[in-house]
């Protein structure tokens, strides 16, 4: 049952998550014209107006719509890996309501016009909200900056040149001092691209023992270090696209007590997974940055319980069977994720290492918060972007039911407990589990 | 050599190497000494033979057009024979250095030296080693006299007076030596300064220099009476300082709608030479309140001035 968007909404008996407000209560939440109204205890059915539809949510989850601050969608230049339309449909059924796209694309997202026609694509084909990232250089080719001031009138949320690394400081702190003007926040890659060299996973004795080439956390923090000291010089505002390991932590943690202006993002397979899941060469673990040690793992996990990582991201970047099916080395990197990124994550819950509002914030209320978009959020008055999510039922990742149009998920036939019951977007439900 | 000189001032130095270090009384009995030569430049007959006998060198390590033939028109009028010297046509580019440069010229026995060179410091290196005086007519991103000069002469004849107006001087702050002579200058004869750029083309520590720093125009340019744009060169336009030509005059360009946030009766300024559609319109250039052809007069005016005051001081005056 897809229900109309202009009936208003009462989710009934929840349990209510709302991290914006440190709010974990069971009540009920009123959606109306196309906005939360009201998400509190005891509105019942007597408190909605005529024609509400009430929906049961007895012991289900009711949180703010993920905000994923990081996904590859291949529009415009590489619509055969991914669609505006296929990748929001992935992002409605795994509790995904904005999806904030990467401007790695053919051509890149790096002038006004582009972004406009990303923005008028969303608008036409997906069913939740989508919002590019420019390009911080030209071309993405980390020499000239891009038009700021006017990528960022036009709608570009944020500034990246998504999995490349500037190498030159020079061009890293212009754009961080240029993009302040504009209090525009600069997302970057932290790799040293000639540390990764020809490195495949993290360097370590796995990587040894498949003979393959390591890459050291060394080409993370080196980048990550370099970019700190020139958030200090500049002032910008500034996130780590994706910290992997337990030294980039206290890199960041030293920047935060300086009282820079620095968040840290990290994907939710560096919180879930580990270089041993690598296995038999199982190309769908290979990602960039490469998924590394246990211990680091586990520190990631206590970074996001703690604050520390502000964001977690899918990085959802669909690639095709041709560039996966290949020897490790010579795979592409990358995997799939806006789908199965809150059920992975749940799986932490599960198991005891975080809590449901701690994960929920990463997901949603700091990403929100940091790219000034108002979800995030149950307040009254808030967008009604938002999940209902059976936090028990069991069930199987089947690829080929992923709504991705490519299927390279590393938590392929893995088990999962919770799924997400129903999205909403704007006031209409755009996903349900039936 | 109709009418006596009202005006005896000298300038009690023997070089003119910047603004900095000059009074608040050097300055204006510059600028008083100069609005003689705004009277004399418009009559027909403009020689004068104060500076008969003497000889004028104008050294350009750097092109200039308005600069060079300027300072021409200004010796020659005041009788002193010119000779131009510029780093295109000459041994600079054989590989002399500077200094060697200097001892040579020195040896031909000149009375002034007009020097521009791209390298902040350099002029003021020159004059150490030459026993005349020396004019600095630009070196690298420090200063440029005889502009800040010209631009306060502009000023003071059309609005009456310098102290206690607000300057908002906008663009390519960090490469300009023209910004930091009228920082100075506009500073000593008690004006308000504002610098507004984009935080990529401000100096470090700007604000030391007694300026306000602004990063937009509209808080840049609130009650500004005199609106003072500088040059952005091209190579600092394409994603280095800036990402674009469009977008910098998009948000720092001088426009009509931009130059309302400046007082009703503000002046627009321009140094020249003027990048049309990068750091200021042409309806703006041309419009009722640009003084930019007075500041090309006023130009001629002032270095008539500067260097009728310095030779007041050679030997033999």
């Amino acid at each position: 049952m897809m229900l109309s968007d202009r009936r208003p909404i009462l989710l009934a008996n929840a349990r209510i998550i709302d991290p914006s407000r440190d709010l974990d209560i069971v009540g009920d939440v009123l959606i109306a014209d196309g906005v939360v109204r009201e998400a509190k205890r005891g509105i019942g059915a007597a408190g909605v107006p005529e024609g509400t539809d009430a929906i049961d949510c007895r012991g289900k989850l009711v949180a703010p719509g993920l905000v994923d601050m990081r996904a590859f969608i291949g529009e415009p230049g590489a619509a055969s890996r991914e669609t505006l339309a296929s990748a929001s449909q992935a992002a409605a059924a795994g509790g995904v309501t904005t999806i904030i796209c990467q401007p790695s694309t053919s051509p890149p997202i790096d002038d006004p016009a582009t972004v406009d026609f990303v923005l008028r694509r969303a608008r036409d084909n997906a069913i939740v909200h989508v919002h590019p990232m420019a390009a911080i250089t030209k071309g993405l080719g980390g020499a000239e900056m891009t038009e700021i001031g006017l990528l960022k009138a036009a709608g570009a949320v944020a500034f990246t040149d998504g999995e490349k690394s500037i190498t030159n400081a020079q061009v890293m702190r212009r754009a961080l001092t240029y993009a302040r003007d504009f209090d525009a926040l600069i997302v970057h890659h932290t790799e040293d691209p000639d540390l990764i060299g020809d490195g495949v996973m993290n360097d370590g004795e796995f990587a040894s023992r498949l003979g393959l080439l390591g890459v050291p956390t060394a080409a993370e923090t080196v980048m990550l270090e370099r970019d700190l000291r020139l958030v200090a010089l500049t002032g910008g505002r500034y996130q780590a696209a994706s910290v992997t390991c337990a030294e980039s932590l206290d890199v960041v943690r030293r920047a935060k007590d300086g009282d820079l202006d620095v968040s840290a993002a990290a994907s939710i397979n560096h919180l879930t997974l580990n270089e041993n899941d690598i296995g038999p060469y199982r190309t769908f673990l290979k990602l960039a940055p490469p998924l590394r040690a246990e211990n680091d793992r586990k520190a990631l996990v206590e970074a996001v319980a703690s604050g520390l990582i502000d964001v977690i991201m899918s990085d959802h970047n669909p690639q095709d069977v041709e560039t996966k099916r290949l020897p490790f080395a010579e795979a592409a990197a990358g995997a799939i994720g806006l789908e199965t990124m809150l059920v992975a994550g749940l799986r932490l819950v599960h198991s005891g290492e975080l809590n449901l509002m701690a994960l929920l914030r990463a997901l949603s209320t700091r990403p929100a918060q940091l790219l000034g978009l108002p979800g995030g959020t149950l307040r009254p008055g808030a967008p009604a972007d938002l999940i209902v999510v059976d936090m028990e039922v069991p069930w199987v990742v089947d690829p080929n039911e992923l709504k991705s149009k490519c299927k390279n998920t590393p938590y392929d036939e893995a088990r999962m407990q919770g799924r997400v019951a129903r999205t909403i977007v704007a006031g209409r439900t755009v996903y349900e589990f039936v | 050599m109709t009418t006596g000189q009202k005006s005896s001032f000298v300038l009690s130095r023997r070089h003119l190497l910047g603004i900095e270090g000059l009074s608040r009384d050097e300055i204006s009995g510059l600028l008083d000494l100069a609005e003689e030569f705004v009277e004399l430049n418009r009559q027909i007959e403009k020689k004068r033979v104060s500076l008969r006998g003497r000889t004028q060198i104008n050294l350009f390590f750097e092109v200039s057009t308005r600069t060079q033939s300027s300072f021409e028109l200004a010796g020659k009028r005041l009788g002193a024979d010119v000779m131009n010297m510029s780093a295109s046509s000459s041994s600079m580019r054989k590989g002399e250095t500077l200094m060697d440069t200097a001892v040579t010229l020195n040896a031909m026995h000149p009375d002034l030296i007009v020097v521009r060179h791209h390298a902040s410091g350099a002029v003021e290196l020159l004059a150490r080693k030459v026993d005349c005086s020396v004019v600095n007519a630009g070196d690298g991103a420090h200063e440029h006299p005889t502009q800040a000069l010209l631009d306060a002469l502009t000023i003071r004849r059309n609005k009456g007076r310098l102290d206690g107006l607000t300057v908002a001087i906008c663009g390519d702050i960090l490469h300009s030596r023209v910004a930091r002579s009228n920082i100075i200058l506009l500073n000593t004869m008690g004006a308000r300064v504002r610098v507004v750029a984009p935080s990529t083309l401000l100096p470090t520590g700007i604000e030391r220099m007694g300026v306000e720093v602004a990063r937009d125009m509209r808080a840049g340019l609130a009650e500004a009476d005199i609106v003072m744009m500088l040059r952005l060169q091209r190579e600092r336009m394409n994603g280095s300082y800036v990402p674009s030509s469009s977008e910098y005059f998009q948000y720092w360009g001088l426009d009509e709608k931009k130059l309302a946030y400046a007082r009703p009766d503000a002046l627009v300024m321009h140094p020249g030479p003027m990048n049309r559609g990068v750091e200021i319109d042409s309806i703006v250039a041309d419009g009722a309140q640009s003084v930019i052809r007075e500041q090309v007069e006023m130009g001629v005016a002032v270095r008539m001035a500067v260097l009728e005051a310095l030779s007041r001081n050679l030997p033999n005056a």
